[in-house]
């Protein structure tokens, strides 16, 4: 019986398996930014900027070049990239702890300025690489590992809504939050990281976008579990949607 | 630009020592006594076809430079100790990495926010890493207006030649100081264009990867055998100045500013009839041990002399050792050093007196 290709590797993947947990949604944010770039035939053109989190090993799997930030700097580090290199494709892939917390003010100020490059912010709402600590972006009530009773709003203050945040800053030209639980979720998945990226591409400003994603080692669930929580928790949280789309550039 | 003579300050001898190297990104943050540095960048480099951001931190400055260094460009940033402390994270990194960039330090006296005035505290930060984990940073000490231009251009070959942060240490009393300066000629657009490890020419299996993470057993140790490798490899390139040390029974070590105050300070005590010299280590890392260690081996007795509290004495005395000592005086951070406080010094301890 021959058998037929219905789902092909795009070519910016590597052919290997990645060291993330099952169920963990950092491939499937690789794959759509990926794919995207493959789409457009711009693998060639694009650098990335690599942050620290799980996904700190990004460059094992995406086929682009690469620079390794430091924890949260990845916004400055693509605005050096870019500025220097404004031909080229920059994009930064940061998790919530990265960029809500040790990075918040490079990511404000690179916003702010409307730095030419893409973020992509993958929220899954802990720290995961460190083993389930809180971040800026667990939810009130959330039990972690530094927050044992669940985040209590009076002393931990409440989660942060980047995607509405960065819609507010001038410089951002896109800013949207979707969600990798569902297949109907991730076909807007891949439209936001196409808009993000136009952004960029057509000279508007930065392109911004959050993707609510699983960490099921850290939120001690299963696969299907943290999907179920993404659809039931995260999303009621923080709103899917498009918080902004300006189709001028405010260049000087 | 080239041949004429022009009168600038030491901060503005950097920035044009960067431009005719072939600068194509500057990125810092406002700290006194450094401004004239973004400030000059802000207006030339850009007409010279760079960039310049004036960054949100000196965390993000040092960053950016990471971004464009990254991409084989001539990058820098600069600042003053405070500033200098913010960016170890990213130095670090940089030497873990193997990406080349300058930073140049215009020290104020510390520690902490310390006072604006003058001063050379930051030695052992300059000297020791700084930052976290096994590394150098080549270390440059100009004392003059034209050695500001010329070891500034220099540093990027440094930086280049070994893919290293290099540091350029000044001081206040340097980066104030009006001097002539005859600039040279600029150099090529993109005189790095070959480095084979830059980003931006590749993709796919091959594409290059610019990281200072290294979690396979035995690799990070393979990389920091490599750095050390390079570190020894700069030691053949120590540089000193040497004045008046063949004759002289006691030599005066000190560095930038202050080696130029001592020797004033020496020539007027040789005036006098006293046998001192100079000798001003021009790098700080690769220290001039050897240069020490031959004048200890000629019988010479040593006077440490810092504007600080006692740093690079502890190098003096690294490279003498089992031959001679060194004394040590140092002028205090913040307040202005004279010839004359110096020259006093140098006496007692010609007398063998206590300093
Ligand atoms: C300066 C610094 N502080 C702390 C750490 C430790 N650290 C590594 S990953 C991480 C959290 C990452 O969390 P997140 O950005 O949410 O990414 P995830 O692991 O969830 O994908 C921390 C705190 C570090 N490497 N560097
Ligand atoms: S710890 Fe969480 S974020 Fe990290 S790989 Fe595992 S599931 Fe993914």
């Amino acid at each position: 019986m021959s058998e037929t290709v219905a789902f092909e590797r795009t070519p910016s993947v590597a052919d290997v398996a990645t060291h993330y947990c099952p169920g963990c949604q950092h491939g499937v944010a690789h794959r759509i930014v990926a794919e995207y770039l493959d789409g457009q035939g711009l693998a060639g053109n694009t650098l990335m900027v690599t942050s620290i989190g799980c996904s700190v090993l990004l460059y094992n799997y995406l086929l682009f070049d690469a620079v390794e930030a430091p924890h949260g700097r990845a916004p400055a580090t693509a605005t050096g990239l870019k500025r220097t290199n404004p031909d080229k494709v920059v994009f930064t892939y940061q998790g919530d702890g990265d960029l809500a917390s040790i990075g918040m003010a490079e990511i404000m100020h690179a916003a702010n300025r409307g730095e030419r490059i893409t973020v992509v912010f993958v929220n899954n709402t802990v720290y995961g690489m460190t083993g389930g600590q809180m971040a800026p972006t667990t939810l009130v009530g959330q039990k972690t590992t530094t927050c044992p009773d669940g985040r209590c709003a009076s002393r931990e203050g409440q989660p942060f809504h980047m995607a509405e945040i960065m819609a507010g800053l001038p410089g951002v030209a896109y800013s949207a939050r979707v969600a990798l639980n569902s297949l109907k979720n991730i076909v807007q998945a891949k439209k936001a990281v196409r808009h993000a990226f136009e952004a960029q591409l057509e000279d508007r400003g930065m392109g911004f976008v959050e993707l609510l994603a699983t960490c099921p080692t850290n939120w001690k669930m299963t696969p299907v579990q943290a999907n179920e929580r993404v659809e039931n928790e995260l999303i009621p949280c923080f709103p899917l949607g498009v918080f902004k789309d300006l189709k001028t550039s405010g260049a000087c | 630009m080239e041949g004429g003579r022009i009168f600038v300050k030491g901060s503005e001898a950097v920035a044009m020592g960067a431009l005719d190297a072939g600068l194509k990104g500057y990125f810092g943050y406002p700290i006194t006594p450094q401004n004239e540095i973004p400030e000059y960048m802000s207006k030339h480099l850009p007409e010279a076809g760079g960039a310049f951001v004036q960054a949100e931190s000196e965390v993000a400055s040092i960053n950016m430079v990471l971004g464009a260094a990254a991409a084989g460009k001539r990058a820098m940033t600069s600042s003053s100790g405070p500033g200098i402390s913010l960016m170890q994270e990213c130095i670090s990194n940089m030497a873990g990495g193997e990406v080349p960039c300058v930073i140049v330090n215009m020290m104020r006296g510390g520690p902490g926010v310390g006072d604006i005035n003058t001063a050379q505290g930051d030695y052992f930060q300059s000297t020791r890493g700084g930052g976290h984990g096994d590394y150098r940073t080549p270390c440059l000490a100009p004392a003059t207006c034209q050695e500001a231009y010329d070891m500034t251009r220099e540093a990027f070959d440094w930086a280049f030649k070994y893919r290293t942060p290099v540091l350029v240490v000044g001081d206040a009393i340097l980066g104030q100081m009006k001097e002539p300066l005859i600039r040279r000629a600029p150099r090529p657009d993109d005189p790095d264009e070959a480095s084979g490890w830059r980003l931006g020419q590749t993709s796919g299996p091959n594409r290059r990867i610019l990281r200072s993470l290294h979690l396979a057993e035995g690799k990070l140790a393979e990389v920091n055998l490599r750095l050390q490798e390079k570190y020894r490899d700069m030691r053949a390139q120590a540089r000193a100045e040497e004045f008046l040390v063949d004759d002289a029974e006691l030599v005066v070590v000190a560095f930038g500013s202050t080696g130029r105050i001592v020797k004033s300070a020496v020539r007027k005590l040789r005036a006098k009839g006293l046998k001192v010299g100079l000798l001003r280590p021009i790098t700080l890392f690769p220290f001039p041990e050897q240069v020490l260690r031959d004048l200890a081996y000629s019988g010479k007795r040593f006077l440490t002399i810092e504007h600080n509290m006692g740093q690079m004495v502890e190098d003096v005395r690294l490279a003498v050792r089992g031959l001679s000592d060194s004394d040590f005086f140092g002028a205090l951070p913040g307040n202005l050093p004279t010839p004359d406080e110096f020259q006093a010094a140098i006496e007692r301890a010609c007398a063998g007196a206590s300093l």
